[in-house]
């Protein structure tokens, strides 16, 4: 098999295990659901775009951390545990980013389609607000995912992947909340497209140093 | 345990260069003569003990970076020690920078706190640093813990890095001589402060890595008793 086979032969066992047991994407989406309706029973309407979006990411931010958190806790069973002492490390970490890029790109779409419904959307570009939730999702996963690998050889405390993760999240929130808002406002691509750039290149950075350094976590 | 870097350590010139760097730095510090400038007044001087912090922070943690690449490829827990003592100097300085930083603030821009690139930038660092302490006291084993320890401090120097790069992209700062500010860097920093400014980087951060150093033979001290 070679390299590519063997991501994508890892990433359809994660789907086909998470199928099998529905009750942690069921939970994911309930989670997400509960926390946009208590910011409208707290908040009740946000006239402020800027507020607006900042709300937005808090809750994707949480939901995301809350999908990430037990990536590699089901680690050791069965089928997953022979293929994860066969293949390459680089090809599990690759494996898991991709997956959970696939899942939170999906929930932050149904979490953006609610939360609009919910309080009334001011965005005026929806096509370059929902590009910026897909950058958002890759960084925000590739991110977390490393800091699951690391907390799950640590003691597999969930409070520690939020610990770990957020202050490395400081610069990823920034641009994109600013890349957001600028679609929100309706600028143009012109305006947007360094903060595109930027973005894709701090997600890649984050992908290329877990690519590199998860080896030394899964070597045991 | 290595000796090439024991003999450096341990070597007195470098010492006796920071101490001397310093005093002077404190003598010519506080008598030596600034430019009357609005505003910013004889606070000025704080150049000497404020932004030198930053620059003895950042050599800091880039020792821990190296130390931690280092451990990464050696497997020598000896890198790892260093990684680890440069990194809580670092934090050392970190905290003298903020406060040093806090009491000029409050008197030159009326308020210790302000929305500004730097202070954010020092804040995450700051979290970022307390996250990686607090990693590595969860990890019981020696080993382990080194490892993912140097693990997550080469992700979060790196991370680091970037806000400090792209924060500035965000809004202007308040600092002298950014954002329009009248300030040391582009026509005030006359010939008088560079001759304070330079000698009290270069000695704060031998400083620095002085204490760091004294703070591993201590921990080293410390593991032969514990064993023996």
């Amino acid at each position: 098999m070679n390299f590519g086979k063997q991501v994508f032969t890892l990433i359809k066992l994660e789907a086909k295990l998470e199928w099998k047991n529905r009750q942690a994407v069921t939970s994911l989406l309930v989670y997400s659901l509960a926390s946009i309706y208590i910011s409208y029973l707290s908040f009740r309407q946000v006239l402020d775009p800027v507020t607006w979006n900042a709300l937005f990411w808090i809750i994707m931010l949480f939901a995301g951390t809350n999908a990430i958190a037990k990536s590699f806790i089901q680690e050791s069973k069965g089928l997953q545990f022979f293929y994860y002492s066969m293949l390459p490390p680089q090809a599990v970490i690759l494996s898991k980013i991709f997956y959970n890029i696939l899942l939170l790109g999906v929930l932050g779409g149904i979490n953006f389609f609610i939360y609009s419904m919910i309080f009334q959307s001011p965005v005026q570009n929806n096509e370059q607000y929902l590009l910026g939730l897909l950058l958002g999702s890759i960084g925000l996963s590739s991110t977390l995912t490393l800091v699951a690998g690391i907390v799950s050889k640590a003691n597999n405390n969930a409070a520690l992947v939020a610990i770990l993760g957020f202050p490395l999240l400081f610069p990823l929130l920034l641009m994109i909340i600013r890349f957001t808002g600028n679609a929100i406002n309706g600028y143009s691509w012109a305006i947007n497209q360094s903060w595109c750039g930027l973005l894709l290149l701090l997600n890649g950075i984050i992908i290329i140093l877990s690519y590199l350094l998860f080896p030394y976590l899964w070597r045991e | 345990m290595t000796t090439k870097s024991n003999s450096i350590s341990r070597s007195w010139w470098w010492k006796i260069l920071a101490i001397g760097m310093l005093v002077y730095t404190f003598i010519m510090g506080f008598l030596g003569p600034v430019p009357a400038m609005p505003i910013i007044n004889e606070s000025i001087r704080n150049l000497y003990f404020h932004v030198t912090m930053w620059m003895a922070m950042i050599t800091l943690m880039f020792v821990n970076v190296v130390y931690s690449l280092k451990y990464l490829s050696s497997g020598k827990l000896y890198h790892d020690l260093v990684g680890e003592e440069s990194a809580r100097m670092a934090m050392v300085f970190a905290s003298a920078g903020l406060i040093t930083g806090m009491i000029w603030a409050n008197f030159t821009w009326g308020a210790p706190w302000v929305n500004d690139p730097q202070l954010n930038g020092t804040a995450a660092t700051m979290l970022i640093y307390a996250a990686y302490f607090i990693l590595r006291n969860a990890i019981t084993d020696e080993i382990k813990r080194a490892r993912i320890g140097s693990v997550y401090g080469i992700f979060a120097f790196v991370m680091m890095f970037v806000f400090i790069m792209i924060i500035p992209k965000m809004n202007d700062s308040l600092h002298p001589g950014k954002g329009g500010n009248p300030g040391f860097n582009k026509y005030d920093l006359d010939s008088n402060m560079r001759m304070v400014f330079y000698p009290a980087v270069i000695g704060w951060t031998l400083f620095g890595v002085w204490m760091m150093s004294l703070r591993v033979r201590l921990r080293k001290i410390e593991e032969k008793i514990h064993n023996a």
